[in-house]
C-alpha cells in the first residue's frame, strides 16, 4: 500500500527542496524550473537550450562558486554530453575558452571534443585553461556523478548510486532522486531511492513535521547501521515530536541489530562448527570409537581435497560438461581413495600397535609426514585452486542476514554424513559388529565376528569421511599440503571436548566450538580467541577428564 | 658430605654412562682444541659452522634427555617440550636483545628494534631485568619450570593420563605458538628475536664464543645427564619408575602420584629450558615456530629412536635424527620427510627399544649363545 502511495507525494516534495534555494540565486531558479518543467515532461527545445548554456557558462566563467553551480545544474540538464565531462573533470581532462564560453573535453588519448555538442573539434589542449577544482567543487562534482549514474540504464550502477546517494544524503540531489523514483521501475532500487529520499526528507527543517516523521517510518523499516547514524544526527538537532520519534526508531534499530548480530554470530558459529565437525567426525570413529590416535587424521582430509582437484581438472580437461557436478563425482571417490589408504594404514601398520596408543600416535605421525610430502611431490607445494560449483556460489538475505550458499551447503553436508554414520552404526550390520567389537572385543571374536577385518574396515569408514571432509574443505580453505595439519589439532579437541566414542558429543562439541569462536572473535580478536579456547578446553579436560559426555562403566577404564 | 659426595657420582655412572660422558668429555676438548689450535687450512680444521651445528646437536640432546625423564621414566609423553624449550629460547633472546643497545637499526637505547617499529613506547613489564645475565638466566629456568608447575599441576592432580595429556600438552605449544605470533604479545611475533650482538660482552658470531657455547652445552649436557640419573637412580626415581609401570597400584600403596609426576616434569620442562637458552645464540634467531607442534612430536621420536628410558638412548637418538636431517636436508631435500616418517614407523614397528635396546638385545643373544654353545644359536629367542 505505501509503495502505491507514494507516487503521488512524488510531485508535492520538490516544491520545498529547490525552490527554497533557487530562491537565492536567480540563475539556478532558472535550472530549478527548467527542471520542473522537465519532470512534467514540458521540456521544449528552447528551455533545453538555456540549460545547456547556463551549465556551459558556469564552467567556462573560471569561478569556483559558478562552476559548483554549473555541476549542480548539469545532471537535470539535457546536456548529452553530461557524463563525460564529469568524468573529464573527476580526470582534469576538462578544459575551457573563456571569452568565447566554449567547454571541451579530452579523452584517454588526449583527443578534444566540442562538451555542448560531443563533437570531435579540433583545438589544442594548450592553447585552453583548464577548468580548475576546489574541495567544493569536488563535492558538486562527486554528487553530479552520483546523480548522472542514478539515471544509468545499468540496473545494477543505478542501485549503488542510490546507495551512494542514501549514505551522502545530499539534499541537492532530492529532485534527481525524483525524478529517478519516477522512472524507476525495479522494486528493489525504488525501496533504496526511496529510503534515500527518506534521509533527505528527515534531515531537513525545512520540511513538514509530518513528512519528517513519515520520512523516519520508513528509515526505520530500513533499519541498519547507517540508519542508526542518520537518526542520531536527525536526534541531535530536531526537537518535539521528531526528535522523539528519531530517538525510538534508533534505539528500536539498535536493539533489532544487537539481536541481529547475535543471529550472525550464531551462524557463522554453525558454519565454523559444521567445518570442525567434518573435520572431527572422521576421528571420532577412529580415536573416539577405536581409540587409535590417528595423526595422520588431517592428511586423510588432504587427500580428499587433492582428489577434489584432480576430478575437476579431468573434468576441465575431458569432459568439461561435468565441471559443474565435478564435486558429486569427487565425494564418493574420495571416499574411496581415502578409505583404501586408511584401509591399507590399518593393515601394515597399525594392526600391529593395538593397545599400544602412544606408539600409534607416534607411527601415523611418521605417515602424516610421509602423506604430506608424497602430496608435495606429485602436486607440488603450491596452493591449488579448486573452483565452486554455480550452486554454491552466490548467497541470499535472510533478515539483515547474508547467507552464502557454500556455506549453507556445507552445513547441510556435515549434517547429512553426520547422520549417514549414525545410520550406518545404529541401522546396518556392519556398525552392529563395529560397535560389538568397540564394546568387548574378545566377546565379539568369540561370536564369530571378524575383529580384524572390522577393525580394518572402521579404520577405513573413519578415513573415508575423513576424505569426504576434505572435498568440503576444498571449497573454503587453501589446498595445499599444509591443509590437513591446520585442522588435526582442532578435531582433536572437538573430539576430546564432546567426549569420546559419542558420536553425538562431537556434534555437540564441533558446533559449541564454532559458535563460542565466533562468540569471542569480536571481543578478543581471531588469535587471542582461539587461544582462550585453546585454554578452556585444556582446563575443561582438568575437570571433565573425558569430554562433555563420557561413556561410563567398566569399559573404559580397559 | 665431601667424603660421601664421590661414590655418590661414581656410582651414577654405569658402563653405558661412562662411555657417553667420556665422549661428550672429549668433544668438549676436541672441539675447541680443532676448532682453535688447528690452522684454518689444515684437514683437520673444523670450521664455525660445524661448531654452531655441533652446538645444536648437543642441546638437542640435553632437550631428549629432559624428554626421556618424563617419558621414559614417568610415562608421560609430552607433546609440548618444545614450548619449554622455545620459552628457555625466548628468555635468552630476550636477553641478547638487551645487549644490543643502540646498535640497532633505530638505535634506540631501551627499546629493540621491533618494538620501535611496533609503537611501543616503553618497555614491556615482561621485559624488564631482561639486560641483567643472572636475572635472564634465572628466567631460563623459572619461566618453563612455572609453566610446566601449572599445566602439570592441573593435569596431574585431575589425574589426565596418556593419549590425553599428549593431546593436552599438545594443544598448550600450539597455543603458545598462536600466542607468540601476536605482535601484541611484545615478543616481536613473527620474526622473532634476532639480530644478536654481544653475550656477555663476547661478540656471539665470533669463533671463541662459539667455541665457548659449545663448550657450556656440552657441559650442560653433561651435568643434565647426571642429574636425570641421579633422579632416576634415586629412591624418587624407583618410585617414578613404578609410576609409569602401575600408576594405580603406586597410588594405592601410599605415594602421592601427582607429586612425584609434578616433580619430574618441573625438572624436566627447565632442562629442556636450558637447552633452548643455549640453543639460542648458536643458531642466531628464535622466532614461534619453535613452539609448532611438530619440532615436539619430533623431539619425541629422538628418544624412541635411541631407546626411551635409558637416557644415553635419548641423547644419541637426536644426534642421529638430526645428523641425517643435515644430510637429507643438503643433499636430497625432497625425502628427508620421507625418510623422517619411515623412521617413525619403522622404529616404533621394529625398534620399540631404539638403537640402545636392540644393541643390548643384540648382547644378550651372543652372551646367551656363547653359553649355550654354537650348537643351539636359537635358544635365546
Amino acid at each position: 500500500m505505501t509503495l502505491r502511495s507514494r507516487p503521488a507525494r512524488a510531485c508535492a516534495i520538490p516544491l520545498t527542496g529547490p525552490a527554497g534555494k533557487s530562491l537565492i540565486e536567480t540563475l539556478s531558479f532558472a535550472a530549478a524550473a527548467l527542471f520542473l518543467l522537465m519532470l512534467a515532461l514540458f521540456a521544449t527545445p528552447q528551455a533545453r537550450a538555456q540549460g545547456e548554456s547556463s551549465v556551459i557558462i558556469g564552467l567556462t566563467s573560471d569561478k569556483f562558486p559558478d562552476t559548483e553551480r554549473a555541476l549542480n545544474e548539469l545532471p537535470a540538464s539535457d546536456l548529452p554530453t553530461a557524463p563525460q565531462i564529469v568524468e573529464a573533470l573527476a580526470a582534469n581532462r576538462l578544459y575551457f575558452n573563456g571569452p568565447a564560453r566554449k567547454l571541451y573535453f579530452a579523452d584517454d588519448a588526449g583527443k578534444m571534443f566540442d562538451a555542448a555538442t560531443g563533437e570531435p573539434a579540433d583545438v589544442m589542449a594548450s592553447a585552453l585553461k583548464k577548468v580548475r577544482i576546489n574541495n567544493a567543487v569536488r563535492r558538486s562534482l562527486d554528487a553530479a556523478r552520483g546523480a548522472l549514474t542514478l539515471m544509468s540504464p545499468d540496473p545494477a550502477k543505478r542501485k549503488a548510486a542510490a546507495d551512494s546517494v542514501f549514505k551522502s544524503r545530499d539534499a541537492t540531489a532530492l529532485p534527481l532522486l525524483e525524478a529517478a523514483l519516477a522512472k524507476e521501475t525495479l522494486s528493489s532500487t525504488r525501496k533504496i531511492l526511496e529510503e534515500a529520499r527518506a534521509a533527505i526528507i528527515a534531515g531537513d527543517s525545512g520540511a513538514s513535521e509530518v513528512q519528517r516523521l513519515e520520512a523516519i517510518d520508513i528509515l526505520k523499516s530500513r533499519g541498519d547501521q547507517d540508519v542508526v547514524s542518520v537518526l542520531t544526527t536527525i536526534a541531535s538537532w530536531s526537537e518535539g515530536r521528531v526528535k522523539a520519534a528519531a530517538e525510538s526508531a534508533s534505539s528500536v534499530i539498535q536493539a533489532k541489530l544487537a539481536l541481529w548480530r547475535n543471529v550472525q554470530n550464531i551462524w557463522y558459529g554453525l558454519s565454523l562448527g559444521s567445518v570442525l565437525l567434518l573435520a572431527a567426525i572422521g576421528l571420532a570413529i577412529t580415536f573416539g570409537v577405536m581409540g587409535i590416535i590417528n595423526m595422520a587424521h588431517g592428511e586423510m582430509v588432504m587427500l580428499g581435497a587433492y582428489t577434489t582437484f584432480a576430478v575437476q581438472e579431468w573434468a576441465r580437461t575431458s569432459h568439461p560438461g561435468l565441471l559443474n557436478y565435478s564435486l558429486f563425482i569427487a565425494i564418493p571417490l574420495a571416499f574411496l581413495v581415502t578409505a583404501t589408504v586408511g584401509i591399507l594404514i590399518e593393515r601394515v601398520v597399525i594392526r600391529f600397535l593395538y593397545g599400544r596408543p602412544l606408539e600409534t600416535l607416534l607411527a601415523t605421525f611418521g605417515i602424516s609426514l610421509i602423506l604430506q610430502q608424497a602430496v608435495r611431490t606429485i602436486f607440488g607445494a603450491n596452493n591449488r585452486e579448486v573452483s565452486a560449483p554455480s550452486f554454491m556460489a552466490g548467497s541470499f538475505d535472510f533478515g539483515s542476514l547474508q547467507i552464502g550458499y557454500g556455506r549453507m551447503w556445507i552445513i547441510v553436508f556435515a549434517l547429512a554424513v553426520f547422520f549417514a554414520l549414525q545410520f550406518v552404526l545404529r541401522a546396518t550390520s556392519f556398525g552392529l559388529r563395529m560397535r560389538a567389537v568397540t564394546q568387548n572385543r574378545r566377546m565379539a571374536s568369540s561370536m564369530g565376528i571378524d575383529t580384524n577385518r572390522i577393525d580394518a574396515l572402521a579404520f577405513g569408514l573413519g578415513s573415508g569421511i575423513a576424505g569426504m571432509a576434505g572435498v568440503a574443505l576444498s571449497q573454503i580453505d587453501n589446498v595445499s599440503p599444509n591443509l590437513g595439519q591446520s585442522y588435526i589439532i582442532d578435531s582433536f579437541m572437538v573430539v576430546v571436548f564432546g567426549g569420546v566414542g559419542n558420536l553425538w558429543g562431537t556434534l555437540l562439541g564441533a558446533l559449541t566450538l564454532g559458535v563460542a569462536n565466533k562468540f569471542l572473535e569480536p571481543i578478543a580478536g581471531a588469535v587471542l580467541g582461539k587461544i582462550l579456547l585453546l585454554v578452556f578446553i585444556i582446563l575443561f579436560i582438568q575437570k571433565r577428564p573425558r569430554g562433555l559426555f563420557a561413556l561410563k562403566g567398566r569399559a573404559v577404564e580397559a | 658430605m665431601m667424603e660421601t659426595r664421590k661414590p655418590l657420582l661414581l656410582s651414577l655412572i654405569d658402563t653405558r654412562g661412562g662411555i657417553f660422558l667420556g665422549a661428550v668429555a672429549a668433544a668438549t676438548i676436541l672441539v675447541p682444541a680443532l676448532a682453535l689450535m688447528v690452522p684454518p687450512n689444515s684437514a683437520f680444521a673444523l670450521p664455525p659452522y660445524l661448531v654452531a651445528l655441533f652446538g645444536k646437536y648437543v642441546c638437542y640432546a640435553l632437550l631428549a634427555i629432559a624428554l626421556d625423564l618424563v617419558w621414559g621414566y614417568c610415562g608421560i609423553l609430552s607433546l609440548g617440550h618444545g614450548a619449554f624449550f622455545a620459552l628457555g629460547g625466548y628468555a635468552m633472546g630476550m636477553y641478547l636483545m638487551r645487549q644490543i643497545g643502540t646498535r640497532g637499526v633505530y638505535a634506540h637505547p631501551e627499546l629493540p628494534d621491533f618494538m620501535v617499529f611496533l609503537n611501543m613506547k616503553e618497555l614491556p613489564i615482561t621485559w624488564w631485568g631482561f639486560q641483567s645475565f643472572p636475572y635472564a638466566m634465572l628466567m631460563v629456568l623459572l619461566i618453563p619450570g612455572l609453566l610446566a608447575f601449572v599445566f602439570g599441576f592441573l593435569a596431574f592432580r585431575s589425574r589426565v593420563t596418556g593419549v590425553y595429556l599428549s593431546i593436552i600438552t599438545q594443544a598448550m605449544t600450539y597455543a603458545l605458538l598462536l600466542a607468540f605470533f601476536r605482535n601484541d604479545m611484545g615478543f616481536g611475533g613473527n620474526n622473532g628475536l634476532t639480530d644478536f650482538k654481544d653475550l656477555l660482552g663476547f661478540n656471539v658470531q665470533a669463533k671463541e664464543t662459539r667455541v665457548a657455547l659449545f663448550m657450556a652445552s656440552s657441559i650442560a649436557l653433561g651435568v643434565g645427564y647426571l642429574i636425570a640419573r641421579a633422579v632416576t637412580q634415586s629412591k624418587f626415581g624407583k618410585v617414578v619408575i613404578a609410576i609409569r609401570d602401575a600408576e594405580s597400584r603406586t597410588r594405592f600403596l601410599g605415594y602421592r602420584v601427582e607429586t612425584y609426576k609434578l616433580a619430574v616434569f618441573v625438572l624436566s620442562a627447565m632442562m629442556a629450558g636450558v637447552a633452548g637458552a643455549l640453543y639460542v645464540p648458536q643458531v642466531g634467531i628464535i622466532n614461534p615456530g619453535e613452539f609448532a607442534p611438530a619440532n615436539s612430536i619430533e623431539a619425541v621420536i629422538w628418544v624412541a629412536v635411541g631407546g626411551r628410558g635409558t637416557l644415553v638412548g635419548a641423547a644419541l637418538g637426536a644426534i642421529i635424527v638430526n645428523w641425517g636431517k643435515t644430510f637429507f636436508t643438503g643433499a636430497l631435500p625432497e625425502y628427508w620427510l620421507f625418510a623422517l616418517g619411515a623412521l617413525f614407523v619403522i622404529v616404533t614397528l621394529f625398534l620399540p627399544k631404539g638403537v640402545i635396546g636392540a644393541l643390548d638385545q643384540f648382547k644378550v643373544r651372543r652372551q646367551a649363545a656363547k653359553n649355550s654353545g654354537a650348537a643351539t644359536p636359537t635358544a635365546a629367542e
